[in-house]
């Protein structure tokens, strides 16, 4: 029977990589949006 | 305008460029000559395992993307608002128009039987096809381009009336445009879905159409920053002091967009990664190749338009914008060319012939001399004095 033996597995099949990369991403984008308006923060 | 005039008189004949371009029309023309008399074999060195070399790779699907900066800069000013990149406009269309005009005449030489290209519109209609889909898309586009650049034309032959006519349907041509654009520059990417097993694991992906699009987009408004940067080197003296004055805020604006569709698009990818389970793959030949596709031309001009964009400096935006290009011209031809058939001996793979190349320069000189005798004669840079006001 096939199972999960692998913490590579476990985080393909139950797609938990895709959750952690989107919540990673997420916060990411954040930080990246104020990084580019910081510009327009300096002019003022 | 008198300043336009004279410096278009003054131009010298024989100048580098313009010898470097006769000759290379020349060699084009014989190969052109070559090619439709003795077929596609007499001329490059593509297979029935390698059906599809550069004029599909570099001219039709590279064409295509850097093209993208037409439908890009109409939908941002038309669509979302942002008249401040007004100026920006008509040379971007333009570029596009020419753009698929081009990618038009190189599937000439691609096709075998070139005179059937409109054979799927009006004898067999392959509507279950995505290759139909792309042909359709890329017929009525490039007709939405030639009208959403047709008033230039037509103020420089002066005919306001037809002007007037065309210049009303401006916001229709720009939705059709991007709904168009958004199709068949997915839908590029989806032609590959039907060679999972030819396609290396690492670029082949049920999201490629995804791909495509997402960074057809920072194509798009690389290539509007990157051809806003030529002209402004080579045809300053036809340029009006909005384009003049709107020369750097465009690249900080294009800049920040671009930053932004490379971060998602660099997400894109990580997640098709993940979602295929290819990690593994990262850690082999083709693995550093696409490592190094994807760090140097998706995070390092995503990281250089960043700091261009903070620090406003035009400078960094501009070489961020060439390598976006090159970037986006890597991928096309790694998805098409280089990790296609990956698995092939390597004394079967395919090499573009010399003259494969030579007809590729052949196209690109015919673009680059088409958009000089446009920019130096229609009001593409400037305004025409006699439609000052208008819109």
């Amino acid at each position: 029977m096939e199972g999960i033996h692998t913490l590579q597995e476990f985080m393909f099949q139950t797609k938990g990589i895709i959750y952690i990369l989107a919540v990673g991403y997420l916060l990411g984008f954040v930080w990246f949006w104020r990084f580019l308006k910081m510009d327009k923060k300096r002019e003022q | 305008m008198t300043d336009r005039i004279a410096a278009l008189k003054s131009r010298p004949l024989l100048t580098p460029f313009n010898i470097f371009a006769a000759i290379i029309l020349v060699i084009g023309a014989f190969l052109t000559f070559k090619r439709f008399t003795q077929g596609i074999g007499a001329v490059s060195n593509l297979t029935d395992t390698h059906p599809w070399g550069i004029w599909i790779g570099f001219d039709l699907l590279t064409g295509v993307a850097l093209a993208a900066g037409g439908y890009v800069t109409s939908a941002a000013v038309h669509i979302f608002g942002k008249k401040e990149y007004h100026s920006a406009i008509r040379p971007a269309i333009l570029t596009g128009f020419l753009g698929y005009s081009l990618v038009v005449f190189a599937l000439l030489y691609d096709v075998g039987r070139p005179w059937k290209l409109p054979y799927p519109f009006l004898v067999s209609q392959g509507v279950t096809s995505v290759m139909f889909e792309v042909g359709a898309c890329v017929m009525l586009y490039l007709t939405v381009l030639f009208l959403e650049f047709s008033p230039a034309a037509l103020e420089w032959l002066g005919l306001s009336k037809i002007r007037k006519t065309v210049v009303r349907l401006t916001m229709l041509l720009t939705i059709l445009g991007v709904i168009l654009s958004t199709l068949h520059q997915s839908s590029l990417g989806a032609l590959f879905l039907l060679a999972p097993s030819k396609l290396h694991p690492l670029w082949y992906s049920p999201y490629l159409p995804i791909f495509f699009f997402v960074s057809s987009i920072a194509a798009g408004l690389s290539m509007v920053i990157f051809e806003s940067t030529m002209a402004h080197k080579k045809f300053e003296i036809y340029m009006d002091d909005r384009h003049k004055q709107e020369y750097n805020p465009v690249a900080f604006g294009f800049g920040r967009a671009a930053a932004l569709v490379l971060a998602a698009y660099f997400a894109c990818k990580v997640f098709g990664i993940a979602l295929d389970n290819n990690w593994r793959f990262l850690f082999t030949g083709w693995g550093a190749w696409f490592l190094f596709e994807l760090s140097g031309f998706v995070l390092l001009p995503c990281f250089m338009y960043s700091i261009g964009v903070r620090d406003r400096n035009p400078k960094v935006i501009r070489a961020a914008s060439v390598i976006t290009v090159l970037g986006i011209m890597l991928n096309r031809l790694n998805v098409s060319v280089i990790a296609f058939n990956y698995h092939v001996p390597a004394d079967e793979r395919y090499f573009p012939s010399i003259m494969e190349i030579g007809i590729t320069l052949f196209i690109i000189t015919i673009g680059i001399l088409v958009y000089r005798f446009i920019v130096t004669r229609m009001p593409v840079l400037y305004k025409h004095p006699d439609y000052e006001d208008v819109h």
